[in-house]
């Protein structure tokens, strides 16, 4: 099952923190860093499997990591394979297919939000793990078709926005927006697949 | 005047304004302690805005703690922006730890009856995420209810739910394994997958359950069937594999149910067949799922051409450009090198191509997924790859290269001239990285090769005339030239190419790798002791032999000094003796019955050979010095051969050791020394089956203040007897009773002479250096007897 989903930026920060097993703030902190330095050190052309670090448990934790222009998505996985005390003829070491959960949350997140972008994981931090929640839960994989997901979340936004009151003030959100410094976010980010531009602000939720 | 609170994003904007670490805290703090005044007064419209801007804060590592009330009474809130806030805040601020966790379950129970849809799953998430067994328990039976409703998105959600309430509760698997059966007939993929993970954490948990869902396994067939055969679906494919996670999913509980029984994996034949054939692999989500099905045809009772398309299918999967899918596919390999060596073998070619890889830990696998093919059919081939790769291989993988081929080479030499080849081109390459045992293992491989004597004494000679800075090559170059100097000399060897070699040219280079900076001490005892040898098989005069020997009698190393100057006395007292001494080695004895289980157990032997070493020279002239202690004899000595026997000795008693039976009556142990809390203590085991020997086990413990360091334990015998000593397991013993040092003597005594054993302490403590000469007293009868 996954520990922990942790998504922070080239500098280390934090952007979204969900640990599924429950471990204190400080240690939490330092599991972040750690991954961070961890996976910092790798070079572009290496395999983005890692042992975990000693904080999460030791060696039968792994780190399954994507680097999408400025930000690292990692997920900390167990390998769940010892069932009933059988020897395992075959020691899986590494999870080939938790290496496809990364670009199913971000293609979510850009559904979303329409071409996200790290701003938008900045300022919306509560929203994306509503996003995150409905794809995984307690640690498992709880859906992967993204028009569902998309759906619920539209559907959810919608039941916020008719409770009205000070939740819904777009306007405020924009204008705030419109004065952060933009020039240091890339304006065209280009990783494979997945097209990522600078957004257009008007449709800050 | 009440100042209109903060929006996150505006917070947000504040905290990214902050130039320095310092600002920043002070931005938090300001606006922590406005939260804080707003839960105290209790202010309801803004709370789901102060938990959110606190959940922010709490993410960049700021305390959150005073929220945790505040997620209680949100939750309890009807308006489900308040609600989606509070359950946020309990799933990453409250855990079982609080008291206050138990405090939701009342509004978690009424949320999930009564709730909307949104909210039902927001309770079901946070039960999931930190559920603790009390609240498990409570809210069971809510749960179960929520899996039969119609509605998808709630049922998948419960689903999940009920597997992380097994996990905290292992007797809820009674409640949630009936609905298993109907769930599988869903065709939502979200229900199925929900499904079949609970299904595989009931089967973990219990074996009943694994044997009550074997009957489904049939059912799980075709819904996999389905999903390979469907065709192009917008809605679950990712990368143009249909739902990938579903399918990766169902093969795991396939593994599961299959494992060792015959039938489950009858039925699951074709279809891993077809999902292996007809899954792309081009995208990585292909990819997994043929990986996944890998493992799942490894490990079932599978038909014997299923698995070697596994084998096959890996086999494949080390073409692919992307690095991770090699590296997952030869470490997959290694693991089933043992039991499915032929298919794997068929893949050799491949997996000697990724030697050359750049990637280190792609190399260091395909490196040892390498050595674990070679079989005495590919010998040669693999070798000859092996060789190359050994040449260019990045530095830490030297000494794993080097000792696995020797290592194969000694199981599957085809001959012993390739043997003895190998190790020399071993010896040349990597010369520093092969361990200590390569030495004497190549002297023994050589001396017991009569035929090739000659062969490999000129091999030996034009390596070492190329290049003397080899050390383990120069010394058994420089053994073997004094052993077999005469037939260097002779020059005919129908092997190689007949070379004029002179005598002056041996006695040169010789003499040169005496006088090298670059040889080590043991080194030049070697070449010296070579040159000595030399005397007797040349047929010139001895005088550039004499005037070397005599030369180095005042040398400064103690070890080149002894032997040089009893050389010398051999030279001019002793000529007559000299001819029989210095005659050819006779061949070291492996003990006779351990022979077989030597040549199975060679590798292990290598691998305790290196924990105990043959005992350096230095150790060596100073027993004799004891020995002069004991007896006051002196000059008549027996000149003990360089290398000593141990070697092949070292092997012997290594191997010896695991095969003795405790002894019938064991020989009480012995304190023999104590000084200052340092105590030491002999131990004796006699082997049944070899009445002449005796082991000693010296062991040396600490128990005053100060660490006692640079302990070093020597012992002589009376001449009737021979005594071996051991490395110890260290030279340092930590104060107050820390891990202590312990040595082994081995000692044969085949005329059962009464046992004096003298021993020599020398260590520091206590920041002095402390030396102790003393004869054991008491030694029982039943150690010599």
């Amino acid at each position: 099952m996954i520990q922990a989903i942790l998504v922070f930026n080239n500098h280390g920060k934090p952007r979204l923190v969900r640990f599924y097993q429950r471990f204190p703030e400080e240690i939490q902190q330092q599991i972040v860093r750690e991954t961070f330095h961890l996976v910092l050190k790798r070079d572009d052309n290496i395999c983005n499997f890692l042992e975990g670090g000693s904080l999460i448990g030791g060696s039968d934790y792994k780190l399954i990591y994507r680097h999408y222009a400025t930000l690292y998505f990692v997920f900390c996985v167990d390998s769940s394979e010892s069932e009933l005390g059988i020897l395992d003829l075959i020691q899986v070491h590494l999870e080939v297919v938790f290496f496809i959960a990364p670009k199913v949350f971000v293609e979510t997140l850009d559904k979303c939000f329409e071409n996200v972008c790290e701003l938008d994981l900045i300022f919306h931090m509560d929203k994306v793990h509503y996003i995150l929640q409905e794809v995984v839960m307690g640690g498992m994989v709880l859906e992967t078709n993204m028009n569902e997901i998309v759906a619920q979340i539209e559907a959810q936004n919608r039941l916020e926005k008719s409770e009205g009151g000070l939740s819904a003030a777009p306007a405020r959100a924009v204008s705030a927006v419109k004065n952060i410094n933009l020039p240091e976010i890339p304006r065209n980010i280009n990783i494979g697949d997945l097209n990522i531009k600078v957004p257009n602000l008007s449709q800050f939720v | 005047m009440v100042v209109p609170s903060l929006k996150l994003q505006d917070l947000i904007e504040e905290i990214r304004g902050a130039k320095t670490q310092a600002q920043e805290r002070e931005v938090i703090q300001k606006e922590c302690a406005h939260i804080r005044a707003s839960f105290r007064d209790g202010d309801p419209v803004h709370r789901h805005r102060q938990l959110a801007k606190l959940l922010y804060v709490h993410m960049l590592g700021y305390p959150a703690h005073f929220g945790q009330m505040e997620c209680l009474k949100l939750i309890a809130s009807s308006r489900f922006t308040d609600k989606r806030v509070g359950y946020l805040g309990a799933m990453l601020l409250l855990d079982e730890r609080h008291d206050a966790h138990l405090l939701i379950t009342n509004s978690i129970k009424n949320d999930l009856s009564q709730g909307i849809q949104p909210v039902q799953g927001l309770a079901l998430c946070t039960l999931s995420t930190m559920g603790s067994a009390e609240m498990c328990r409570d809210l069971a039976p809510e749960v179960e209810k929520l899996l039969l409703q119609p509605s998808p998105y709630v049922r998948k959600k419960a689903i999940l739910t009920a597997v992380h309430m097994i996990r905290k509760v292992p007797e809820l698997s009674s409640v949630f394994l009936p609905p298993c059966a109907q769930l599988l007939h869903e065709r939502h993929h979200g229900i199925l997958l929900g499904t079949i993970t609970l299904i595989t954490e009931l089967c973990e948990r219990s074996p009943a359950a694994l044997r009550h869902f074997r009957k489904v396994v049939p059912q799980l067939v075709h819904i996999l069937r389905t999903l390979v055969t469907m065709g192009y679906s917008t809605e679950h494919s990712i990368s143009g594999v249909s739902d990938p996670f579903l399918q990766v999913q169902i093969l795991r509980l396939l593994r599961i149910l299959g494992r060792n029984h015959e039938e489950s994996s009858e039925t699951m034949n074709d279809l891993l067949a077809q999902v292996a054939t007809n899954t792309d692999t081009s995208r990585n989500a292909g990819n997994a799922v043929l990986f996944e099905t890998v493992l799942t045809i490894m490990d079932i009772r599978s038909a014997a051409g299923l698995r070697v398309l596994a084998v096959n299918i890996l086999g494949r999967f080390l073409l692919n450009s992307d690095r991770n899918i090699r590296y997952v596919a030869l470490t997959s390999l290694l693991r089933l090198v043992q039991s499915d060596h032929s298919a794997v073998q068929r893949h050799r070619p491949t997996v000697v191509e990724c030697l050359r890889e750049t990637d280190a830990s792609l190399s260091r696998r395909a490196l040892e997924l390498s050595l674990a093919l070679v079989n005495s059919s590919n010998v040669r081939a693999m070798m000859q790859e092996l060789q190359a790769f050994l040449e260019s291989c990045p530095p830490d993988l030297r000494a794993d290269c080097a000792s696995g081929i020797l290592l194969a080479a000694e199981r599957f030499a085809p001959t012993k001239r390739w043997h003895i080849d190998t190790i020399l081109h071993v010896l040349t390459t990597a010369g520093t990285h092969v361990r200590d045992d390569a030495v004497a293992n190549l002297t023994q491989l050589i001396g017991g090769a009569q035929e090739l004597h000659a062969y490999s004494v000129r091999r030996l000679y034009n390596a070492l005339a190329e290049d003397i800075s080899q050390q383990p090559l120069v010394q058994v170059a420089a053994w073997c030239i004094g052993e077999y100097g005469d037939l260097l000399l002779a020059g005919n060897c129908e092997e190689i190419e007949p070379l004029q070699v002179d005598e002056e040219e041996v006695l040169a280079l010789l003499e040169k790798v005496l006088q090298s900076h670059m040889s080590l001490p043991a080194t030049r005892g070697y070449a010296l002791t070579a040159l000595m040898k030399l005397s007797t098989r040349l047929c010139g005069d001895n005088n550039r032999i004499r005037q070397v020997v005599s030369i180095y009698g005042s040398c400064l190393d103690v070890e080149l000094q002894q032997r040089a100057v009893e050389y010398d006395t051999l030279f001019r007292k002793y000529d007559h003796m000299r001819a029989a001494i210095l005659e050819k080695m006779p061949l070291v004895e492996r003990d006779g019955p351990q022979a077989d289980e030597e040549a199975k157990e060679s590798k292990e032997a290598a691998q305790l050979s290196e924990a105990a070493p043959v005992p350096t020279e230095p150790q060596a002239s100073q027993l004799l010095d004891l020995l002069d202690l004991l007896d006051g004899a002196s000059g008549d000595v027996q000149h003990p051969p360089p290398l000593d026997p141990s070697p092949g000795g070292a092997l012997i008693h290594l191997l010896d050791l695991p095969c003795v039976p405790p002894p019938p009556a064991p020989i009480p142990d012995l304190k023999v020394f104590e000084r200052e809390g340092v105590q030491l203590n002999l131990s004796f085991i006699r082997p049944p089956e070899n009445p002449a020997l005796l082991l000693i086990t010296v062991t040396a413990t600490n128990f005053s203040e100060g660490d006692v360091t640079h302990f070093i334990c020597q012992a002589a015998v009376p001449k009737s007897l021979q005594l071996q000593l051991q490395a110890p397991s260290g030279n340092t013993v930590p104060a107050r009773g820390g891990l202590p040092i312990t040595q082994l003597f081995r000692i044969l005594n085949p005329n059962k002479a009464p046992l004096r054993l003298k021993l020599r302490l020398t260590y520091d403590h206590f920041h002095q250096s402390v030396q102790e000469i003393f004869e054991v007293n008491n030694l029982p009868v039943e150690s010599w007897q």
